[in-house]
């Protein structure tokens, strides 16, 4: 209880203000979303697929992965083995959704944002590239990486 | 120029062909010639020395470079004349390999009439249109691109050296703050990438700074020549952001920014990258 008062204090409301209906989120001392986006618990199993999905999270583009099926891992990020054991789920969570919130130079993109983007493709403006509940699996996923 | 568009595409062809066998059998000898220093300049460096063996080898011949299909027709394009002034470049200008010369380390120019920066393309279809009364050639067609490669080819090993004060100064800046500004759902600036991320890997990919010394060069990918406003069209649409315009003012003050980065480089168009 202690804790979540102290959360409700440095609480940051972030506003999904793109026109669709972003699911709202807070932001909790700037470094983490302690809440599911959607309330149901994430599959890893599919998390792990839309991690390599090119048209998904693609992470393989810049991070290592414990994921040895799949030939060249980039390293423009760090390696993401063990990193369920570095960072809590809410702190997972909020890098996925938006990344930039934690280092706002950061090359990562924001896997659930639609604010703020300049000159989106058509075909994807107002989209965010993950759906809630697929952050939520990626995330459920990035768990197990301990 | 159908028969003559099948015919470049037999060459291709069979200058691919011929081209693979070339680049196997350079591959060892170039693993050994050592050096790519001349690709360099200060803290600079060319996609050259950031390119597979393979494809290097691929650029270092002239006989194994595809490319060379499209700087036969340039050639051949240069003293051909066309439309109502029955004028050929090569009227105006003689001989290429004099008066082309340097143009590639100078372009984006300032055009004072323009008011604007104009890029080499731009140049050509000036010329066309006013002092030959022809057609102007389409962007990305074979001849623009032939033309275009032929030109900047008379200042291979000359180094890059675009103006970027005086009456060039505000478009640098714009094509600057292009190169610095994220855009597309993926959120990435240039800089992302050729900048904080020069010699990391993108999954398969070996980033490179982006360089625009090459062009237009012959891309295994495209299997064909491609201008340096095709590589930052699909840059953009990699992000998942709107394009702009072959020979938009935005692509052209973007080109003088990036010439501007490769200060120094060496010209090596048609240069082969994949
Ligand atoms: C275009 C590059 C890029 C992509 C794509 C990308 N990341 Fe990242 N990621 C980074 C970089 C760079 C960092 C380092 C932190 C920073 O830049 O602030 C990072 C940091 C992280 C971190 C913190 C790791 C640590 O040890 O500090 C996590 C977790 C993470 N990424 C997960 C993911 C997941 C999961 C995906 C795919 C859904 C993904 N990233 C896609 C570039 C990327
Ligand atoms: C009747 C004359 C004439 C013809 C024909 C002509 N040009 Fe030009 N060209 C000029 C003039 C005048 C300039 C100087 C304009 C300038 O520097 O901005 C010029 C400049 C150029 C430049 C820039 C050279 C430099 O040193 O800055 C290029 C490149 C060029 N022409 C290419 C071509 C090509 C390619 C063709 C044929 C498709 C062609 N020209 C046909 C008159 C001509």
């Amino acid at each position: 209880m202690a804790v979540a008062v102290v959360a409700m204090a440095a609480a940051m409301p972030v506003v999904a203000d793109a026109g669709v209906a972003l699911v709202k989120y807070e932001v909790t001392g700037g470094e983490s979303i302690a809440k599911s986006l959607t309330g149901k618990p994430g599959d890893a199993a599919k998390g792990r697929g839309l991690a390599i999905h090119r048209k998904k999270g693609n992470c393989l583009a810049c991070h290592a992965m414990p994921i040895p099926e799949q030939s060249f891992h980039g390293n423009i990020g760090p390696d993401l083995a063990g990193v369920a054991s570095r960072y809590s789920a809410g702190e997972l969570r909020l890098r996925l959704v938006d990344a930039t919130i934690v280092n706002k130079d950061t090359i990562m993109p924001a896997f659930y944002r639609t604010a703020g983007l300049h000159r989106v493709l058509k075909k994807f403006k107002d989209k965010t590239v993950l759906k809630a509940q697929e952050v939520e699996d990626i995330l459920a996923y990035l768990l197990t990486l301990k | 120029m159908g028969i003559e568009q099948q015919g470049l595409k037999r060459h291709l062809r069979l200058g691919t062909i011929i081209m693979a066998l070339i680049g196997v059998g350079l591959g060892g000898s170039i693993a050994n010639a050592g050096s790519d220093d001349k690709y360099r300049a200060g803290d600079r460096s060319s996609g050259y020395t950031y390119a597979a063996k393979e494809t290097r080898a691929m650029q270092d011949d002239d006989f194994a470079n595809p490319a060379y299909i499209w700087i036969d027709q340039g050639e051949a394009l240069w003293s051909t004349a066309e439309g109502a002034a029955g004028k050929s470049c090569s009227t105006c200008h003689d001989d290429a390999a004099d008066t082309m010369k340097g143009v590639a380390t100078r372009y984006p120019a300032y055009d004072k009439s323009l008011g604007k920066m104009k890029s080499t393309e731009q140049q050509i279809n000036i010329c066309r249109v006013k002092q030959m009364q022809a057609k102007p050639f389409k962007w990305e067609s074979s001849q623009m691109l032939s033309m275009t490669a032929y030109v900047n080819s008379q200042s291979r090993g000359m180094a890059m050296n675009v103006k970027v004060d005086g009456a060039a100064a505000p478009f640098f800046e714009k094509g600057k703050a292009f190169f610095n500004e994220r855009r597309g759902q993926l959120n990435m600036a240039c800089k992302n990438c050729h900048e904080d991320n020069a010699g990391n890997m993108a999954r398969a990919n070996l980033l490179s700074e982006g360089q625009s010394t090459g062009f237009p060069l012959y891309r295994l990918k495209w299997q064909k020549l491609g201008s340096i406003h095709r590589r930052f069209r699909g840059c953009n649409k990699n992000v998942r952001a709107k394009p702009y315009g072959y020979g938009s003012d935005e692509y052209v003050n973007l080109e003088l920014y990036v010439g501007w980065r490769g200060r120094g480089l060496p010209i090596e168009t048609p240069a082969v990258r994949n």
